[in-house]
C-alpha cells in the first residue's frame, strides 16, 4: 500500500488542471467543463451504485433538483449563487434520504429500485414542467450577470476550473469512503446484504446515508450546470439524458472505483463528440441522438468484455505486461 | 455457571408449516453446546430467529438476562451474537482479509485496527496464506473457514456455528476441531448445529436434540444419542426397539458363542 494515498488523485486533476493552459478553443473548454459536470453527477451515482450496489435509473432527480434549487433560489428569492449551491446540495440530500426512505424500508432490491428511481424522476419532470414555480414548460432563465461573486465567468476556463474542484473533493472524498469503516458496510451490504447484516451493518442506514450523499453530490452537478448555462427546463433537468449518464459513465469507467466516473465520462463524452462531428462531416448535417447509439454500443461492449470497465481492462493488461516480464 | 443464552417457548410459523414448536433451550456461559436433529428439523430455523433474521411468532429470547427478541439482527450482533450460514453467504467479490475485516469493523472504527484484527482472526482459522485470495475463488472447506472467520471477528460472545464441518472431508474436520475448541478456549460461548456425530461427541458439553421442530432430548451427548426418542426422531418410529432387539439378539449370540465376536 502506497504511503501516500492522495497523490494518484493530486496527479490527475494537476494534470487536468493545466490542461486549459494551452488552450483557447472555446469548443474544448466547453466540452472540458461539460465533462467535469457528468463527472459530479455520475460520482454522485458511483457512490449509490458502484458502491453500494444500489442501481439507480432515475438520478435525474437529484441532478433536476440541484439545478432547479440553484436556478429558484436566485430568480425567486434573489439569494446569492455562492450561498444557493450549498442549499440547492442540501435540497439534494433531502430528495435521497425521501426516496430511500421510501424504497428502501419497504425492501426494495435491484430492478424494483432502479424503477422506483425512474419514476420519482419522471414525476419529478412531469411536475415541473407543469408547475407554474418551476417556469412550466418555458423553464427558467437566471439573468446574465457575469461576475465571480455571481458566479458566472467571463473566462471559460474558471467556470471549468470551479467544476474540477468539485470533482477533485469528489475524488478524494470517494477514496475516504472506500478506506472508512461506512465504505466497508456499503461494500458489504452490495456483495450480500444478509451476511452483512449478521456481521452487525445496519444495512438500511448504510443505505440511506449512501443515497443521501449521492444525491447532494449529483444535486451539485446540476448547480454547476445551471450556472453555466443559465437556462434551464424540466427535460433538460429531470430528463432521462443525465440519469443515463450518471449511471453509464462509471459503469464504463469502472463501477465502485474512485477513477470510473471520471474516466467513464471522458471516454463517454469524447467518443459522443467524435461520432457526432465524425457524422456531421460525412452527412452534411447534424444527426440528433447518433451520440446515443455509441452509448448503447459501449454498453453493451462493457457488459460484454470489460465487466469491470476501462479501468479494470487497463488494470489487466498492467497486470499481463508485469507478469509477462521475467 | 450462568446462562449466557435462553430461549422460552419460541415458535416459528411458516404460513401453515410450523418450522419451530414451542422450543425452550440453554446455553451456558463457556459451553459448547450443541443442536442436533435431523434435517428439516428447524434447526437452521431457530438460528435465524435467535439471531434476529426472522421475528419469532411466539416466544422470547434472552441474552445475557435481557430480552431480545425485538432486536434488529445487526443490534445483537452489537451485543455479541454472531452467526454463520450453513449456506455460505461469502462478499464474493471481496478478497478473504476484506470479508475478515467486514466483521472486525464492528469493534474497529479504524481501517488498520480493523485489517490487523482480520489478519489475526484469519490465520487462528488457517486461512493465513488465502488472505489475498478472492472470497469467491476458496474452496468449500476454505468458504465454511471464511464463514467462522467473520463471525469470529465480530468479537461476539455467543457464536452460533450452523454446519460449519458439513460438505468437509474427514480431514478437514480433524483440522477443524481444533480451531472451535480453542474459539471456546478463548472465552467464546459456542452453540452448534452439525451433523457430524464424531464432531458433536467430542465437542460438545451439552446437546439439545430438535425433531419437527421441537425438543424431544437434552443432556450430556453420550446420553442423548442413547435416547429412544432421539434414535426414534433420526431412524424412524420403532428403531430403538429394534435396536434394542438386535442388541439383545447380539448378546444372546456372543453368549452362546463366546468369543466369536473378537474371533
Ligand atoms: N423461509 C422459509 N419459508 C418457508 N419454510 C421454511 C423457511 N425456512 C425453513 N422452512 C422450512 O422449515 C423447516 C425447517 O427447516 P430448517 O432449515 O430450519 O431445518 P434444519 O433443521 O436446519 O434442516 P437441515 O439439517 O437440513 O439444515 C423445513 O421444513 C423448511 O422447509
Ligand atoms: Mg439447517
Amino acid at each position: 500500500m502506497s504511503r501516500q494515498p492522495y497523490m494518484p488523485i493530486a496527479l490527475v486533476v494537476v494534470g487536468l488542471a493545466l490542461l486549459p493552459l494551452g488552450l483557447t478553443s472555446n469548443t474544448v473548454l466547453n466540452f472540458l467543463a461539460f465533462a467535469m459536470i457528468i463527472t459530479l453527477a455520475a460520482q454522485g451515482w458511483n457512490i449509490l451504485g458502484g458502491y453500494g450496489g444500489q442501481f439507480s435509473f432515475g438520478h435525474a432527480v437529484f441532478f433536476g433538483t440541484g439545478a432547479y434549487a440553484m436556478a429558484l433560489l436566485q430568480v425567486r428569492f434573489g439569494i446569492n449563487p455562492w450561498l444557493a449551491l450549498p442549499l440547492a446540495m442540501a435540497l439534494g440530500a433531502g430528495v435521497g434520504f425521501a426516496i430511500g426512505y421510501l424504497s428502501f424500508r419497504a425492501r426494495l432490491r435491484g430492478s424494483y429500485f432502479a424503477l422506483v428511481t425512474l419514476a420519482f424522476a419522471e414525476v419529478f419532470r412531469i411536475s415541473a414542467n407543469a408547475w407554474g414555480f418551476t417556469g412550466g414548460a418555458a423553464g427558467v432563465l437566471v439573468p446574465l450577470r457575469i461576475g465571480a461573486e455571481h458566479m458566472q465567468f467571463a473566462d471559460k476556463r474558471l467556470a471549468y476550473w470551479l467544476a474540477l474542484t468539485f470533482v477533485a473533493a469528489t475524488l478524494a472524498l470517494t477514496h475516504a469512503l472506500s478506506r472508512s469503516r461506512f465504505g466497508a458496510h456499503l461494500v458489504a451490504v452490495r456483495e450480500n446484504e444478509e451476511a452483512a447484516r449478521a456481521l452487525g451493518v445496519d444495512a438500511l442506514a448504510v443505505k440511506l446515508k449512501a443515497i443521501t450523499l449521492s444525491g447532494a453530490i449529483t444535486a451539485s452537478a446540476g448547480c454547476l450546470y445551471t450556472q453555466k448555462f443559465l437556462y434551464l427546463d424540466a427535460n433538460l433537468a429531470y430528463g432521462p439524458w443525465i440519469s443515463v449518464e450518471a449511471l453509464l459513465a462509471p459503469i464504463i469507467g469502472g463501477l465502485g472505483t474512485v477513477f470510473g466516473p471520471l474516466v467513464g465520462a471522458v471516454v463517454l463524452l469524447g467518443l459522443g463528440e467524435v461520432t457526432k462531428t465524425a457524422f456531421a462531416n460525412l452527412t452534411g448535417g447534424a444527426i440528433p441522438g447518433v451520440d446515443l447509439v455509441v452509448f448503447g454500443v459501449l454498453l453493451i461492449l462493457c457488459v460484454a468484455y470489460a465487466p469491470r470497465g476501462v479501468l479494470g481492462l487497463a488494470q489487466g493488461w498492467l497486470g499481463r505486461l508485469k507478469g509477462a516480464r521475467p | 455457571m450462568s446462562t449466557l443464552l435462553s430461549v422460552q417457548g419460541v415458535s416459528k410459523r411458516f404460513g401453515g408449516l410450523t418450522a419451530v414448536d414451542n422450543a425452550s433451550l440453554e446455553v451456558v456461559d463457556g459451553s459448547i453446546t450443541g443442536l442436533i436433529g435431523p434435517n428439516g428439523a428447524g434447526k437452521t430455523t431457530l438460528f435465524t430467529v435467535i439471531a434476529g433474521f426472522e421475528p419469532a411468532t411466539a416466544g422470547t429470547v434472552r441474552f445475557e438476562g435481557r430480552d431480545i427478541t425485538g432486536l434488529p439482527a445487526h443490534v445483537r450482533a452489537m451485543q455479541g451474537i454472531a452467526r454463520t450460514f450453513q449456506i455460505v453467504q461469502p462478499f464474493a467479490g471481496l478478497s478473504v482479509r476484506e470479508n475478515i475485516a467486514v466483521g472486525a469493523f464492528l469493534r474497529h472504527k479504524a481501517r488498520h485496527a480493523a485489517l490487523e484484527q482480520a489478519d489475526a482472526v484469519g490465520h487462528q482459522v488457517g486461512l493465513g496464506p488465502l488472505l489475498d485470495q478472492s472470497a469467491g475463488q476458496l474452496t468449500v472447506a476454505g468458504r465454511k473457514r471464511l464463514e467462522l472467520a467473520r463471525a469470529l471477528a465480530t468479537a461476539p460472545r455467543l457464536l452460533l456455528l450452523d454446519e460449519v464441518l458439513a460438505g468437509l472431508n474427514p480431514s478437514e474436520i480433524r483440522d477443524m476441531m481444533p480451531v472451535v475448541q480453542a474459539i471456546r478456549s478463548s472465552g467464546v460461548t459456542i452453540l452448534i448445529v452439525e451433523h457430524v456425530m464424531q464432531a458433536v461427541m467430542s465437542l460438545c458439553d451439552t446437546v439439545h436434540v430438535l425433531a419437527q421442530g421441537r425438543i424431544i432430548a437434552a443432556g450430556p451427548p453420550g446420553a442423548v444419542s442413547r435416547d429412544p426418542a432421539v434414535i426414534e426422531a433420526y431412524l424412524g418410529h420403532g428403531a430403538a426397539a429394534r435396536m434394542q432387539a438386535q442388541d439383545i439378539r447380539q448378546a444372546e449370540a456372543r453368549g452362546r458363542n463366546p468369543g466369536a465376536h473378537h474371533a
